[in-house]
């Protein structure tokens, strides 16, 4: 029984940070700004304020942001998938270990160092007005998740069935394509959503690299703080709509998520 | 392991194949597309940033070879040598922190217990927040008037405080959300140990009447070194590294008070736009975080020698 408390207290303990928050969150964008100013502070408002949420998805620029973070990260996540996964089974089946060196570099580089000279990179080369630059600079943070967990994913894969259909007279290409990614498919759930999910996040690249038309949706939230000093309930709810998709993806997909990350690959940039 | 198979491999080709020409591994088609990847956008940045740092270049102007002056000019500026200080009580703090607390958490959840499966992806929802989102929520918390902690504090009758608007409470107050944000990581990577450990020792311990903390602390706790290791070696290049969470919320201040390298790095570069300055920052910021993983990894082979991890 005294066990069975003190395991309540200790659950309530860890989590209550991490709910607490959210549910303030969600508070703060829900309030008008008068309730937000309240001391002591309001926690559930008589009057719910819905219109922050309208405000916001409403200004003329949200959709433009939405769009480019879209495209950005899917543009990254699937070059990155394309070249990655491929090369994560070419790693893995050559036995290549030290190739692996490349990503552990890649991990602990600074996300700025890379900054600097791509930055110079894609003045020189006219870029800058474009989404190009975003999306190449996002593959740092995406090549390098998507190829350490496919050497992974195809290191446990057993290569009987790859022999047998080698046998069998099938070229390297169609025994990955057709014996290999097949049963890697939960890597490649894996590694896609780690990819989405980091380079959606990353803010670093975009307040160098993105001009007035084309900030992605962290950087556009960045940037609303400066204008909106007092606004707060506009604010948390553009912050709120801004990391939900990440926020769902991580309650659907928790698994995947705690696979990828205990792998050791855990973000770039 | 992986080094003396390679070799054995390459041992048995050269007995059985030696007269053959080299040809290319058949698995390269695979890799190229990547590799070429890599080479633009990982291995070029590198070595033009090399370059670069030997050069006098500020946006605008020609470059000129100044030698090592860039590197030089680093101990003599005290924006740098502070920053590098705050850098290090910065991870010291995150590292040691989120360690406990993760430790604790993986604990917990190691129990079976009714809703562990959606508290858990609750309690992991922080790490994978969009960083500047809740950077903001947390500017909002920290608001010395409106600010919800300050609110919390005067329900438990502590005095209200300027939490990250002070210099000398601003790196703790940072280090409280690098903490939430980066404890369940921790966490996923203890319990990951934890969930490997064998059940034996904790049986023949409950037979002999050892206490739970007892337990923890004689049979779990060495066990899981090796994987605390691993985290804390993981939290020191993230927490060294740390910027959105710094940049969103103080942008290095108040002043300079939490300017950590990588802060101070963005303003070089593309503040004041001095490029070859910044790209020995950059290298020297490298060297520093390569230094501190191989410190830990050092500590690891000590402790292992010392036999505190049997």
């Amino acid at each position: 029984m005294i066990g069975r408390i003190g395991l309540a207290f200790g659950v309530f303990l860890i989590v209550s940070p991490a709910i607490l928050f959210f549910l303030w969150m969600i508070s703060l964008s829900v309030k008008h700004e008068i309730d937000n100013a309240a001391y002591p502070p309001v926690f559930i408002p008589e009057n719910f304020a819905w219109k922050n949420y309208a405000d916001v998805l409403a200004s003329n620029r949200f959709f433009t942001y939405f769009k480019n973070s879209v495209v950005v990260t899917g543009g990254a996540t699937l070059l990155a998938m394309l070249v990655g996964v491929p090369a994560g089974y070419g790693i893995a089946r050559m036995a290549a270990h030290k190739s692996a060196i490349v990503i552990l570099i890649a991990r602990i580089t600074p996300g700025l160092s890379y900054l600097i000279p791509l930055f110079l990179l894609f003045q020189w080369l006219g870029l800058l007005g474009t989404l190009w630059p975003q999306i190449i600079i996002h593959l740092v943070v995406t090549v390098p998740i998507v190829i350490w967990i496919m050497i992974g994913y195809f290191e446990t894969t057993p290569i009987e069935l790859e022999e047998a259909a080698t046998i069998d007279g099938a070229t390297r290409w169609q025994v990955f394509r057709h014996v290999a990614l097949p049963v890697a498919k939960p890597g490649l759930a894996v590694a896609f959503i780690l990819a989405v999910i980091f380079s959606w996040n990353n803010f670093v690249f975009g307040i160098v690299l993105a001009g007035r038309e084309t900030r992605t949706l962290p950087v556009a939230v960045y940037n609303m703080i400066s204008f909106d000093q007092l606004s707060w309930g506009p604010l948390a709810a553009a912050a709120l709509i801004v990391t939900l998709p990440v926020l769902v993806l991580t309650m659907f997909a928790q698994r995947q998520i705690v696979a990828g990350l205990t792998a050791g690959a855990v973000k770039g940039g | 392991m992986s080094t003396i198979t390679d070799q054995a491999a390459g041992a048995a080709q050269d007995i059985t194949v030696p007269a053959q020409p080299w040809r290319p591994p058949s698995y390269w088609p695979f890799v190229l597309p990547a590799l070429i990847v890599v080479l633009s956008v990982i291995i070029f940045p590198w070595l033009f940033t090399i370059w670069m740092s030997f050069q006098e270049w500020k946006v605008g102007s020609p470059t000129t070879f100044v030698g090592f002056a860039n590197y030089l000019r680093l101990p003599a500026d005290p924006r740098f040598v502070e920053a590098v200080g705050h850098t290090l009580s910065y991870t010291a703090l995150s590292v040691v922190l989120p360690l406990v607390l993760g430790t604790f958490a993986a604990v917990i959840f190691h129990i079976k217990f009714p809703g562990r499966g959606i508290l858990r992806a609750l309690f992991i929802m922080p790490m994978m927040a969009t960083p500047v989102a809740i950077a903001l929520v947390w500017t909002m918390m920290f608001h010395p008037q409106l600010g919800v902690l300050n609110y919390l504090l005067s329900l438990v009758g502590l005095p209200p405080q300027l939490w990250v608007f002070h210099p000398g409470t601003v790196i703790p107050s940072l280090v409280l959300v690098e903490t939430w944000q980066w404890t369940p990581l921790v966490m996923l990577i203890v319990l990951g140990g934890i969930a490997a450990l064998p059940t034996e020792p904790y049986e023949s311990a409950q037979i002999d009447g050892a206490t739970a903390w007892q337990m923890f602390r004689y049979i779990t706790l060495p066990l899981i070194m090796p994987f605390l290791f691993i985290a804390a070696m993981i939290r020191a290049i993230d927490a060294v590294k740390s910027f959105d969470i710094i940049f969103a919320i103080t942008q290095g201040g108040p002043g300079t008070a939490s300017e950590t390298i990588n802060l101070y790095l963005y303003s070089v570069a593309f503040v004041y736009y001095d490029l070859g300055y910044a790209s020995a920052i950059a290298l020297v910021f490298f060297a520093l975080i390569v230094a501190l993983t191989a410190v830990l990894l050092i500590l690891r082979k000590r402790a292992q020698w010392t036999g505190i991890d049997a």
